[in-house]
């Protein structure tokens, strides 16, 4: 049986202004598949995941399908409804918003968004709890306003937090692994580990090849100069190790 | 000119009236600090961006407290005190209900008593003396609450003065309320502004709290909405002895003119405060919060938490100074004013000011003013929630910012359910 395409990126390119970022990128993930895109610093990995996942302020060109369907016409939260998920590189502080809040406003709207009925608080605090509990996520930090005051880690968690909860049928993890100690970065990948299943996808951005010691990627996609230069296996990742990316730095040269 | 003759001749004639209502020395005394400034305009500092003299050019009637007392809404559980249409209503009051400890009079019995501990109270002092509004608040008075609570005492229920307007032509009101809080007693002070009409009321009120050693004081007020030619300057003087703390939280919702000015001093060593403030301004609304905190002695701490929206074509003024003076050591002062604007004909002004005379204080200040935060926005946006709602969220988080420190949970709830209408009701507009 053939395993059915969920993210497709056809040659997207993107710019600001005058700075060009992304340079005709091409990149195909399949359902249940974990795909990792290695890079150097400044290659345009953050923009890709901010474009993919709708945020404003690029000039685009090209398209990006999830389960075959055009989303560049839509706005974030109508991705967000369709399954899109983005774990961000720097999570925002929102000091006011209280967490709980923020997180059942979020369930809610996208379920709103997809004609299902509100969850009720009881089911609602039940699902945050255990969630928190796997995540190591303390009731203290779900009292206090959204990401004010986190740790690096604890914003960390509080993204798979969140995707545990949204159970997307696609995420976008960006450079997830910044900022964590060896602890945390067990306690985030067991988390985005537990999550793996045939019906869903990954697009793991990442610099280092650490983070695939503890999610183990199927494909392995190196970028530089705003496209995918070369597509591997979970050797590649390894590889990339060793020698670094100079050779694919140096091709433009 | 002819326009500032017609107002002052109009002053003239309510302050004739008045000075036959009790307390004639300290009317006239009053009376005569006004004459010398008058009612400020811009040329006066401390009133540069609300030009109070424009907007009172005609001077409303004073107003006469008249009619049958109309069916209130409860707000809580509060004990509750009316002064309506410029005079104390006992009719409409809980004074009968007041506690053992917590005596309960209007203004005009107090002045006619004439007891020398309420009548020193009541003058003017401190910063405050130096603002002519005061001064025309201390000669005009017609009427208020005189609220003694004795020392020790734990006051349960919060104390609700209710400020109410219900004219159906414009009216001048100057009402002048004391709360007396004895040594280690505590108390929450309500103050409820509101308009059973809109009349274009003139409202000049002002609350005196003296804050006795050792004792805690919880001070809300809300101004609800008020007409767009309303006027009205709320002025709160407060003097705290040692140890004593306040903490004291307006909520305002525009409409028209407001000026909202704050006089502390921290008379006694270890003496803290905490100002807190949410405005939401929209229309044409002009809302000004000023504030001087007065550090007269050693250890003491302020903090100051202001939070202001803005739409339409809405002005906010956030004028904080802080004194330290000579000896105030140890002095820990903190203030912050984020004011966020929602339109492009919207626009804030923000002032803070230190003035510090003492070597070993820490004071800091903090004032911004600016738009939605497009990260946050976006943040929010690919979690799902749709822009305006995401919006509405980081405006109520904004605002609520301010009402954090609310100890009563239902009161806290009552204020975070106006900035929710609030939102909705600009929802409704788009």
């Amino acid at each position: 049986m053939q395993v059915p395409t969920m993210l497709e990126i056809k040659n997207l390119h993107v710019s600001v202004g005058e700075r060009k970022i992304l340079n005709g990128l091409s990149l195909t993930v399949k359902a249940g598949e974990v795909a990792a895109i290695m890079g150097p610093n400044g290659t345009g990995k953050s923009t890709l995941a901010y474009v993919i996942a709708g945020r404003e302020g690029y000039e685009v060109e090209g398209e990006v399908l999830l389960d075959g369907e055009n989303i560049f016409e839509l706005d974030p939260n109508e991705r967000a409804a369709k399954g899109l998920f983005l774990a961000f590189q720097y999570p925002v502080e929102i000091p006011g918003v209280a967490t709980m809040t923020f997180l059942k406003a979020a369930l809610n709207a996208q379920r709103s968004a997809r004609g299902e009925a509100e969850l009720q608080t009881p089911d609602f605090m039940k699902r945050v709890k255990e969630a928190a509990n796997k995540l190591g996520v303390t009731q203290d930090m779900l009292r206090r306003p959204l990401n004010s005051g986190f740790s690096g880690g604890e914003k960390k968690r509080m993204e798979i937090l969140q995707m545990a909860l949204l159970g997307p049928r696609f995420a976008i993890l960006d450079e997830t692994d910044s900022g964590l100690d060896i602890d945390a970065l067990r306690v985030v990948s067991d988390g985005v580990n537990a999550l793996r299943s045939s019906e869903r996808g990954f697009l793991v951005i990442t610099h280092y090849q650490r983070l695939l010691d503890y999610i183990k990627p199927d494909t392995v996609h190196v970028m530089a100069q705003g496209r995918i230069m070369k597509t591997g296996g979970p050797e590649l990742a390894l590889e990339l190790e060793r020698h670094g990316y100079k050779e694919y730095i140096g091709e433009a040269a | 000119m002819e326009a500032r003759a017609a107002a002052d001749l109009a002053l003239e004639l309510s302050f004739k009236a008045m000075k036959e209502k009790g307390a004639p020395a300290l009317r006239e005394s009053a009376w005569q600090a006004f004459l010398r400034k008058g009612l400020p305009n811009k040329r006066v500092e401390s009133w540069h961006y609300t030009d109070l003299r424009g907007a009172l050019r005609s001077i409303a009637p004073l107003a006469e407290a008249s009619q049958p007392a109309p069916s209130l809404k409860r707000n809580g559980e509060a004990l509750r005190l009316v002064i309506l249409d410029g005079a104390f209503r006992a009719d409409m009051s809980d004074v009968a209900a007041a506690p053992g400890e917590v005596a309960i009079q209007s203004l005009r019995d107090a002045l006619a008593e004439g007891d020398a501990e309420v009548m020193k109270a009541l003058a003017p002092q401190g910063a405050a003396t130096e603002d002519s509004v005061v001064a025309l608040n201390a000669a005009l008075m017609q009427d208020g609450v005189v609220i003694r609570i004795r020392a020790g005492a734990h006051v349960e229920r919060s104390l609700q003065i209710e400020t109410l307007t219900s004219g159906a032509t414009a009216q001048s009101v100057f009402t002048r309320s004391l709360v007396l809080v004895g040594e280690g007693a505590s108390a929450c002070i309500e103050e409820n502004y509101r308009a059973l009409a809109p009349s274009g009321a003139q409202e000049n009120s002002v609350l005196i709290l003296s804050v006795g050693a050792s004792a805690k004081v919880e001070h809300i007020v809300h101004v609800e909405p008020q007409s767009d030619d309303g006027v009205r300057v709320t002025s709160l003087l407060t003097k705290l002895q040692e140890r004593a703390s306040l903490d004291s939280l307006c909520m305002i919702e525009g409409g028209g003119l407001l000026r909202r000015q704050i006089f502390a001093e921290l008379a006694g060593e270890y003496a803290r405060v905490g100002f807190d403030g949410a405005s939401l301004l929209r229309g044409k609304s002009h809302a000004d919060t000023t504030l001087v905190i007065d550090h007269a002695a050693p250890n003491g701490k302020s903090r100051e938490k202001f939070r202001t929206i803005l739409d339409g074509e809405s002005m906010g003024v956030f004028q904080g100074k802080v004194i330290v003076r000579p000896g105030a050591q140890k002095t820990d002062g903190g203030m912050q004013s984020k004011a966020l604007l929602l339109s492009d004909g919207a626009s804030m002004n923000n002032k803070p000011e230190l003035e510090i005379f003492a070597d070993d204080v820490v004071c800091g200040h903090g004032a911004t003013c600016g738009r939605l935060d497009a990260d946050q926005i976006f943040y929010l946006e690919a979690r799902g929630l749709p822009r305006h709602e995401a919006e509405a969220l980081l405006l109520e988080g904004f605002a609520s910012e301010a009402l954090d420190a609310i100890s009563d949970d239902a009161m806290r709830d009552r204020l975070a359910e106006r900035v929710r209408v609030w939102l909705a009701e600009r929802e409704a507009r788009r």
